[in-house]
């Protein structure tokens, strides 16, 4: 009876082990993808939420097939807090890489702080794709040192060379709007661009083009990317007789700007580069006062592709706001899956070379890398959007009839109201 | 253009110095140099914001009771955190700044780095002088100018006031003359937050919130009441003004270094120094209170 037993139990026991196994070679191992960002804020929330909305639907259809077994995609959450300290965002790296033991990186958000995260990556030869920083050096040093960095690639935001083009684009949209329908012989424009470094290639910039451009500067005011009122800026950019308001903005400025802006009913429209401006959240900051603000954005209800409203609504469902650039996430876990699936291989180097001539109809345009592994810009490809914040709603208003292209649910852009009676008068 | 300076220097220095008035209060009665000042005023914000849109609260409500709430909480603060350590003023400074942090990483966890903003009190805006103002920066100014008011009637009128200049003075001699020289600094505590959150619950619709919002308003503070001599009620009001006029000036002057407005003023604070160390109505020596 004992010895009966005896057999039982470890015919049990093998069972059992056998089973675990069995499980675990039919579903397979998990597949670690580390979403890094500074998680207390917008940045890295939207980071989060993309990648979430993008494991979750590779998890719904049983993982990622490689080798005939499918993986589950597990995400690691990677508080960089680059926001606030870049030794913050190293040390998140590399306990990611080291006792985290991700197999691959997703995000990033502040150049200062994804140069550095990089480098660890790559000395790991962790696959990194960047959703956030736009810095070209990024990017660069793919060229510069292919067999170091060619584990980076980019796919949120455009370059920053694209971004100034972008926003030059806009820039002339809305000048072009306002001399026609307000006849103004010569715009004038106020630069108005935090004092960031980001910002300082692209006020040089618009010094030198503005003119070219038929257009007249009447000042540049730099404030402090946290300043707290910029009443008496308003103030000089009104008596300077401005049509345009050129912005740079990435922080809380945009919002106290924009707030400001349209309590005062400062008769100048505001265009450009507003970060605050892409997210939901702008309206309630500014009460409704940023109303009209013009901003490039990444993300908007329109038709890019047969991807994008599908994903915009369905991430506004879940997460009860609009994407970011940086849920861009989104499309970098499905970049890795369809790579792991298409070079059956979880091995980074056999999926660099898939990734980098991988043709994608993304949420945020057709996808595909350069040779520096930077998202390709341009008609056909990822354009970024202007949008318009119109009544409450992010709209977007570029591109319209841009190059041949439209897309379908764009809208004409709208001077603001108090800016067309000002003029009227 | 001097229309602009003027009317923005003036709803500037106001806000300035209705905190600067209260970082001052508390020095010169009870020596507590409360870094944790400003990040009081950026609390009172947070709990207007929440009352009015969380809670559904009319702003007239929220904001009268989140002064009295935070300046309830600053006495509670005063006496677990800072009045078993009082006669250690680097101790003190240091709990000080340990408090603010908290506060900090208390809203950072509750309300994320998101930048938030509260509509305002009253819409619209009207032109002086040619220069637009809003009917809400108006109405900073008037609380504003109120508040200090309110603080000069306590200050002289009532025996509380009394109270806290004769402490001011001379802390041994108010002890020995009968005063609970404990109570008149938890009191001055209280007061001096409450103004603080005054000039919070002023700022709500006009600025962002975010949990950093309480850094720049203490260097700017620290830098008036150092300029306006240190405890002293009368040079935290000129200096307030200063500071604002200087800040302005540069926007105005200077716009391509507007982002310089801070490093000016407190360029002009270093300026003082250099001349009159004392600050502008501040006291030389310890001898002469």
């Amino acid at each position: 009876m004992k010895r009966g037993l005896a057999v039982w139990s470890v015919v049990g026991v093998v069972c059992l082990i056998l089973s675990a196994g069995f499980s675990a070679w039919a579903a397979g191992e998990p597949i670690k993808i580390g979403v890094v960002g500074p998680m207390q804020f917008t940045q890295g929330e939207g980071h989060w939420n993309g990648a979430t909305l993008a494991a979750e639907e590779i998890n719904a259809k049983g993982g990622v097939l490689v080798g005939g077994v499918k993986h589950p995609i597990e995400l690691v959450k990677v508080d960089s807090n680059e926001f606030l300290s870049i030794p913050d965002a190293t040390n998140a790296m590399e306990l990611a890489i080291s006792r985290h033991k991700v197999d691959y990186l997703v995000g990033g958000f502040r150049t200062e702080a994804v140069l550095v995260m990089q480098d660890i990556a790559m000395d790991n030869q962790k696959i990194f794709i960047g959703c956030g920083a736009a810095h070209p050096k990024l990017c660069g040093r793919v060229k510069e040192d292919y067999d170091r960095y060619k584990y980076w690639f980019r796919v949120t935001p455009i370059n920053s060379r694209f971004l100034v083009k972008v926003d030059f684009i806009l820039l002339g949209m809305v000048a072009k709007i306002m001399a026609t329908q307000l006849n103004i012989p010569k715009i004038k424009v106020a630069i108005v661009a935090e004092k960031a470094v980001w910002c300082d290639p692209i006020v040089g910039i618009a010094q030198k083009n503005l003119p070219k451009m038929g257009m007249e500067i009447v000042g540049v005011w730099r404030p402090s990317p946290v300043a707290t009122d910029v009443t008496a800026e308003l103030s000089a950019i009104q008596s300077s007789g401005a049509h345009i308001i050129f912005t740079s903005f990435s922080s809380s400025v945009g919002v106290t700007f924009a707030k400001q802006w349209g309590e005062l009913k400062v008769p100048a429209a505001a265009v450009g580069i507003n970060v605050e401006a892409q997210k939901d959240g702008f309206w309630a900051a500014t009460g409704g006062k940023g109303n009209y603000t013009l901003t490039i954005n990444t993300y908007a209800r329109v038709k890019i592709t047969d991807a994008t409203i599908a994903f915009y609504d369905k991430y506004k469902k879940k997460f009860k706001e609009a994407p970011n650039y940086t849920a861009g996430t989104y499309e970098a876990v499905h970049v890795l899956a369809e790579a792991m699936q298409k070079a059956n291989s979880l091995a980074p180097d056999k999926l660099v070379p898939v990734i980098e001539k991988m043709k994608r109809v993304g949420t945020a345009g057709l996808l595909a890398f350069d040779e520096t592994h930077d998202v390709i810009w341009g008609p056909g490809y990822v354009t970024a959007l202007g949008t318009q914040w119109q009544n409450g709603e992010i709209k977007c208003v570029w591109p319209l009839n841009w190059q041949s292209i439209t897309y379908e649910g764009a809208v004409p852009y709208i001077i603001p109201p108090w800016v067309v009676a000002h003029y009227k008068k | 253009m001097i229309q602009n300076i003027i009317i923005n220097g003036l709803i500037n220095g106001s806000i300035y110095a209705l905190l600067a008035i209260g970082f001052s209060l508390i020095f010169g009665v009870a020596r507590i140099v409360n870094i944790a000042h400003t990040a009081f005023y950026m609390l009172t914000a947070y709990l207007i914001y929440v009352g009015f849109h969380h809670l559904g609260m009319s702003p007239y409500v929220a904001m009268p009771l989140s002064v009295l709430a935070v300046g309830l909480l600053s006495v509670i603060c005063y006496k677990i955190f800072i009045q078993p350590i009082r006669e250690h003023e680097a101790a003190v400074l240091i709990a000080t700044i340990a408090l603010a942090m908290v506060i900090q990483e208390a809203l950072l966890i509750g309300f994320g780095g998101h930048y938030l903003g509260a509509p305002p009190l009253v819409s619209g805006y009207v032109s002086i002088a040619g220069v637009k103002v809003t009917y809400q920066h108006l109405l900073a100014l008037a609380v504003a100018l109120l508040a200090l008011l309110a603080v000069w009637a306590l200050l002289m009128k009532t025996r509380l006031g009394l109270a806290l200049r004769s402490t001011a003075q001379d802390r041994e001699v108010a002890n020995l003359m009968g005063m609970n020289e404990a109570r008149v600094a938890m009191a001055t505590m209280g007061v001096s937050v409450m103004l603080a959150g005054i000039a919070g619950a002023i700022v709500v619709p006009l600025f962002v919130l975010d949990p950093h919002m309480w850094m720049h308003p203490l260097i700017m503070v620290l830098a008036i009441v150092v300029l306006g001599g240190l405890g002293s009620i009368k040079g935290s009001f000129v200096g307030a003004y200063i500071i604002a006029f200087a800040e302005v000036l540069v926007v105005f002057l200077l716009p391509m270094g507007a982002f310089l407005k801070g490093s000016v003023a407190l360029s002009i604070m270093i300026l003082v120094l250099l001349i009159r160390p004392e600050g502008l109505f501040g006291i030389y020596f310890e001898e002469e209170r």
